[in-house]
């Protein structure tokens, strides 16, 4: 079970809603992701509307809305763009995005931990999408960010974990869940993350994108399962050399 | 970094074809090969020794702009606000010397604009004028912006090139995006098309895309009047010119547009005619090179080109669009700028985006994220 913020997870894949062909689409990978935690672009959604499609689709007892922030450029921006989430979705919880790079949508590392100190003193519960930073992680979570949540590589770009190295660092480091976020493109990306020690995965292209967004839904909850289930099984160590079975110093034990 | 203007006198327009004459297949093969393409990569691409390659390029740009924008198409409408214009065009049908009748939209009759858009479900509006600043200047604008921001998600505007502290104005009221082509960037041709008004100004025009950029603008359309030059090389130094804008205004979004020459009031026939499959070719072009460029194609194509190009790269698409003053409440009149080729109803539209696999976009933005309200 994961806990971010006295929040309970039976599922570690989290997923996005965007992309999809349709919200119908959208709505039966969800289901067979078994995700418990969805993001939706505030961008998309019509709050004033009730009736908005996208929101009808995503009404299931077992879905929590993670509003984003995407868009925003900076950290004032996101703080109203919270606010806005906050009353129109009734939830506390927001993922912090800040990416003024329209591009590649990388963060930006200084708007994010200054709108995240003004979030939580507001009482918000934020989930902050970060570069792969070590530093940055530790001063986020100092802030009282919730989670942290690094790129495995640039939104959209199905690359895989190009930051394994700091992504190790930062689930060593944390004492808050670390959720790999971006650039997940398969299902053994998503184990990958997993097996070093992630608390979750967050998914959306790889899954929208699809040929078959159902079954990859399904595939990157397995993928998500037998991952973690690695990790606490606890791998054995990777050596270049060989150990035989018959070690050379073996004698020595019977001085 | 050196100014455009700069850039762009090192490229002369023969050089530019002199290059595009000179590729070869193999360089063209070699070309798609790669995982990322750059500007020199464009140039191969759109050169005639790529045509016969259009199928690959095609193939390749979809999956590209599946990747980036999912099954997703943005779809927005222009919203003509005022057909008054100062400048002498050779090819529009607002050039001043177009005896039509002249008509800039009151208040009450924006509102009844809106009331229709709203009600084919638009949230992204375009507003557009002729160049007439003492009618429709920027004092209209922001008038116009306010009355029009609180029911859409995101207002965008092509309409004259104005000074940097203007658009910081408007950007500050709610304004999200300006669409700006330079129509042709052959300084000599420029003169000829423009011979009267403020637009006769090549460098003011050429230098907007900076005003906006150092005004922190969200996003920036650019793109070439196609029909007036060698299309090749005024998109060439188009491609340039998105390039030089994204290093150096990397807070802002980019968009490309490929208006071709059609038919209107009083008009000439376009010098230089370009092909559906050269359309194509150039479409899928600007994906390979750049993955994550909005790509926007308006209701001058024709419905069967329209229908087909959805899945080759284009990311946004105008419906239903009038582009005569008051067209989308009082009907037509002869007050357009152009005739419109695809005149399917939003929904229509819509319907067939959903047939083909695509989710109709309508909303993309919100007035919140730029820390504006309603």
């Amino acid at each position: 079970m994961l806990t971010i913020a006295n929040k309970t997870f039976t599922s570690r894949l989290f997923t996005g809603t965007g992309k999809f062909p349709t919200y119908q689409s959208m709505q039966d990978s969800l289901e067979a992701s078994g995700s418990e935690l969805v993001t939706v672009a505030l961008r998309r959604v019509n709050v004033k509307d009730k009736d908005d499609d996208m929101l009808a689709h995503l009404s299931h007892p077992r879905i929590n809305l993670l509003p984003n922030t995407s868009g925003v450029r900076t950290a004032k921006e996101a703080v109203f763009a919270a606010q806005l989430a906050r009353e129109a979705l009734e939830t506390q919880w927001v993922k912090l995005e800040i990416h003024p790079d329209p591009k590649y949508l990388l963060p930006d590392p200084i708007e994010t931990l200054k709108a995240t100190e003004e979030l939580v003193k507001e009482g918000f519960v934020v989930l902050p999408y970060v570069h792969a930073d070590p530093v940055l992680c530790k001063r986020l979570e100092e802030a009282g960010a919730a989670a942290v949540m690094p790129l495995g590589s640039p939104i959209g770009s199905n690359n895989g974990l190009k930051t394994l190295d700091f992504l190790k660092i930062i689930i060593e480091q944390s004492n808050v869940p670390v959720v790999i976020d971006a650039g997940l493109g398969v299902p053994s990306h998503a184990a990958q993350a997993m097996e070093i020690g992630a608390d979750a995965v967050l998914v959306n292209t790889a899954i929208a994108v699809a040929q078959n967004p159902v079954e990859m839904a399904k595939a990157f909850k397995m993928a998500v399962e037998a991952g973690r289930m690695a990790y606490a099984c606890g791998k054995g160590a990777i050596s270049t050399q060989a150990n035989p079975s018959s070690p050379l110093t073996e004698f020595l034990s019977y001085e | 970094m050196s100014e455009f203007k700069d850039l762009l006198s090192q490229y002369p327009p023969e050089k530019v074809h002199q290059a595009l004459t000179n590729v070869t297949a193999t360089r063209v093969e070699q070309t798609l090969a790669k995982k990322e393409r750059d500007l020199e990569d464009f140039l191969v691409m759109i050169s005639p020794a790529a045509a016969p390659y259009l199928e690959v390029m095609a193939q390749k740009s979809r999956q590209l702009t599946l990747q980036r924008f999912g099954n997703n198409m943005q779809l927005f409408a222009p919203l003509y606000l005022s057909n008054e214009c100062q400048n002498i065009c050779t090819y529009c049908g607002f050039s001043l010397d177009n005896k039509i009748p002249r008509k800039t939209l009151s208040d009450k009759e924006i509102m009844k604009e809106v009331e229709v858009l709203k009600g084919m479900g638009f949230e992204h509006i375009l507003l557009v004028t002729g160049e007439a600043n003492r009618t429709v200047g920027v004092d209209y604008l922001a008038h116009a912006i306010q009355l029009i921001k609180p029911h859409f998600a995101n207002v965008s505007m092509e309409v004259q090139p104005l000074d940097q502290d203007e658009y910081e104005r408007l950007i500050s009221s709610g304004l999200h995006s300006v669409l700006v082509y330079q129509e042709t960037y052959y300084r000599e041709t420029y003169k000829i098309h423009h011979p009267k008004g403020k637009k006769s100004n090549f460098d003011y025009r050429l230098e907007t895309p900076d005003r906006l950029g150092r005004a922190g603008i969200h996003k920036i359309g650019i793109g070439s009047l196609i029909g007036l030059e060698d299309w090749r090389v005024d998109s060439f130094y188009t491609a340039m010119h998105l390039r030089y804008l994204e290093k150096k205004y990397w807070q802002t979004k980019y968009a490309i547009s490929f208006p071709r020459l059609r038919p209107f009031s009083g008009g000439q026939e376009p010098k230089v005619a370009m092909s559906d499959r050269e359309l194509v070719q150039l479409i899928c072009a600007y994906r390979l090179m750049d993955p994550d460029v909005e790509l926007s194609l308006s209701t001058r194509e024709t419905e069967h080109f329209r229908n087909h190009v959805i899945k080759l790269g284009i990311t946004s698409m105008s419906a239903g669009s009038k582009t005569n003053p008051g067209g989308y409440a009082a009907g037509k009149e002869s007050l357009e700028q152009f005739e419109i080729s695809d005149e399917r109803s939003p929904r229509k539209v819509a319907d067939l985006l959903e047939r083909n696999g695509y989710q109709p976009v309508w909303k993309d933005w919100d007035p919140i994220l730029q820390g504006t309200f309603g």
